[in-house]
């Protein structure tokens, strides 16, 4: 298995050296480099897995920091002057990949706090009206096409910051903008538990987002970002 | 010696006062506002005709902000006296040009005054669009006046002292504006002077292109002899020097090619950091007669003698080798592993002049912040450059640029360390 794993290994860094410049490969090679071979991410690190998720997310995610939606000086910069078409083609193409993901990182929090965040993530808090994670993002927390984000295989820096960016407005979503509103009644302990839980969940296979249909009941709130 | 004194202090006197005399005298030739303003034109033609020209003027660079609505001003422009922001030229009455006549808006244009006569910061490039004809000016008022009208006051500019002063602006202008006109030069063909005009005025190509002195003005013959972009972090090259950003030897189709699709195809030269902005915004938009005639123009600026090289110490074996690795690590998937690139997507590094040239500021910045070329009609999907500024440390960077600029017959000089420092912190 591990020989296998290794010959694989080998085979992906050759085939990086007789990279194809007409490929989507050779053009996102600019993502890669810090979102992981493939999108994959790495789960040390702070940037986000992109492999796999909701095309239509990943969309308005790079039209959003082209617009200064998000505030990222180096994804704007990045994507400062690229067309919307090609921004539709970048994420269609990071959507098409299905890769491994690697185990969590073990969380390094006490059992209640995760506790706290598992609590959140599954059933949310009817007394303060948030919303369970799973309502949107799906059971299986791999997102709901095609625009809503599955929630695993992030590391838990990057979810940290995500959710505080959007409860301190320098995280926006088109309107309705439900994740502000949903931020705005978390605390600060809310948000460490939510994403050290989160973080330490494995990602299912498949990872794909599942379909509107597929969600038990309809959406709890209106959300212009998950058209 | 009290005499010589009491002379001395006449004589400066009496300079001040010419002086004083003078600055009047030419602020008062700019001409005011007629009463009767010739009237808006409201055509498809005349509107078409303000929009193409607005962005042949990059007009939205500095008057739309990230994610505000077009030509509604606010975007912040740093320079060495300040921060100044652009102002809201969409119709509305009291925040944008509603209340603007043609007249009005000439005045600024050509004269770099306000509609109530105050003066202009030229960070406005009027001492450019000065040379911009009447006509041109009342058709890119016309497209204006058609926009969507935006309630956004403007914001105030934060210039230093003493910058912000009206006498520093009068002192200034006396010194370094005349409003102009741009004359065609006979001897040359129509194409050449088309591309002149464009160059020249709308296309305000001096204002990063040409060496500017301790007062910010671009100097009078050195308009295209290249200079450090302030408050950006980038260095706009020479277009009179070989060994930088002088396009005499390529072929029209090459110069067409970068500023209409960001890509030379002959050379393979991409536009990166402002010049994307400009392609993005801008020239790519030109039509191919026109971009044919500033490529005319640009090909037939004078070619300047190299500059004597500076003499820097050559770069240690240690130095070298350290960026040779980072260079297989980090590079050659995509530049080869000689510098060679692949034609059409990655650019070479072996003989590239933004690799070598002798400011090495724009090689550090890219490796910094990576970028990607503008989508544009010729070139829809380019590639892109990742950012290793947070993989890099500043010694990784300053080998690795040493490397790159000495390896495969390459002859650039080395960088060192706090020169890449500076750059880093230089970001803007």
């Amino acid at each position: 298995m591990l020989a296998a794993t290794l010959a694989l290994l080998g085979a992906a860094v050759h085939a990086a050296a007789l990279l194809d410049p007409q490929g989507m490969t050779a053009r996102v090679a600019a993502c890669t480099a810090c979102h992981g071979k493939q999108g994959r991410a790495t789960p040390d690190g702070y940037f986000p897995r992109i492999a796999g998720k909701p095309a239509g997310y990943l969309y308005h995610q790079l039209v959003n920091f082209r617009d200064g939606r998000r505030q990222y000086r180096p994804m704007t910069h990045l994507l400062d002057h690229l067309s919307d078409d090609y921004l539709r083609e970048i994420a269609e193409h990071f959507a098409s990949l299905e890769v491994p993901y690697p185990p969590p990182a073990t969380p390094g929090l006490a059992a209640a706090v995760l506790a706290q965040g598992r609590a959140l993530v599954l059933k949310g808090d009817a007394a303060r009206e948030i919303p369970a994670c799973v309502r949107c993002h799906g059971e299986a927390m791999t997102g709901v096409a095609p625009a809503i984000p599955g929630l695993l295989g992030l590391p838990r820096d990057y979810l940290n910051a995500q959710l505080g960016a959007w409860q301190a407005g320098q995280r926006h979503a088109a309107a309705p903008d439900c994740m502000a509103k949903i931020t705005s009644k978390l605390t600060s302990t809310d948000i460490t538990a939510v994403a050290a839980w989160l973080a330490a969940q494995p990602v299912p296979v498949p990872s794909k987002a599942v379909e509107r249909s597929a969600l038990a009941q309809p959406l709890p709130m209106d959300c212009g970002g998950g058209q | 010696m009290k005499r010589v004194l009491t002379w001395g202090l006449g004589g400066l006197l009496g300079v001040l006062a010419l002086g004083a005399t003078a600055i009047a005298w030419l602020d008062s030739a700019d001409a005011p506002p007629s009463a009767n303003p010739r009237p808006v034109a409201t055509d498809a033609a005349a509107i078409d005709r303000g929009r193409y020209l607005a962005q042949a003027g990059n007009c939205a660079a500095c008057h739309t902000r990230r994610g505000e609505l077009p030509y509604a001003g606010g975007e912040a422009l740093r320079t060495p006296f300040g921060t100044v922001y652009g102002g809201n030229l969409t119709p509305h009455l009291t925040t944008g040009l509603g209340a603007w006549s043609t007249d009005d808006f000439w005045r600024a244009l050509h004269h770099g005054r306000s509609r109530d006569g105050r003066m202009l910061t030229p960070a406005f490039p009027y001492p450019h669009f000065t040379q911009v004809t009447r006509e041109d000016s009342d058709a890119l008022f016309a497209f204006l006046r058609s926009v969507p009208a935006v309630d956004r006051p403007g914001t105030p500019n934060a210039l230093d002292f003493p910058y912000d002063t009206r006498l520093a602006l009068k002192v200034w202008r006396a010194l370094y504006f005349r409003p102009g006109t741009f004359v065609a030069q006979p001897a040359q063909s129509a194409e050449w002077n088309r591309g002149a005009y464009l160059v020249h005025g709308l296309g305000h190509c001096a204002a990063c292109h040409g060496a500017r002195n301790a007062m910010g003005a671009t100097i009078a013959g050195r308009e295209f002899d290249g200079a450090p972009i302030p408050g950006q972090g980038w260095y706009a090259p020479a277009l009179t020097l070989a060994a930088e950003g002088s396009v005499a030897a390529w072929p029209v189709s090459d110069v067409v090619g970068l500023l209409r699709d960001g890509v030379a195809p002959g050379t393979g030269a991409v536009v990166t950091g402002p010049m994307a902005e400009v392609v993005t915004r801008s020239t790519q938009h030109l039509s191919l007669a026109d971009a044919q005639a500033m490529a005319v123009f640009l090909r037939d600026l004078p070619v300047r003698p190299p500059a004597e090289l500076p003499r820097v110490r050559p770069a240690d074996a240690r130095t070298l080798d350290r960026g040779a690795r980072l260079y297989a690590d980090h590079c050659a998937t995509c530049h080869g592993e000689r510098g060679e690139g692949q034609p059409g997507a990655f650019p070479a590094l072996a003989g590239n002049r933004a690799v070598t040239m002798t400011d090495p500021t724009n090689l550090v910045r890219v490796i910094l912040q990576g970028g990607y070329g503008p989508s544009t009609a010729g070139r829809p999907r380019p590639h892109g450059m990742p950012p290793f500024g947070h993989v890099l440390d500043d010694a990784d960077i300053a080998a690795l640029t040493t490397h790159v600029r000495s390896a495969w017959g390459n002859t650039g000089t080395p960088v060192n360390q706090v020169q890449v420092v500076q750059l880093r912190e230089g970001r803007d």
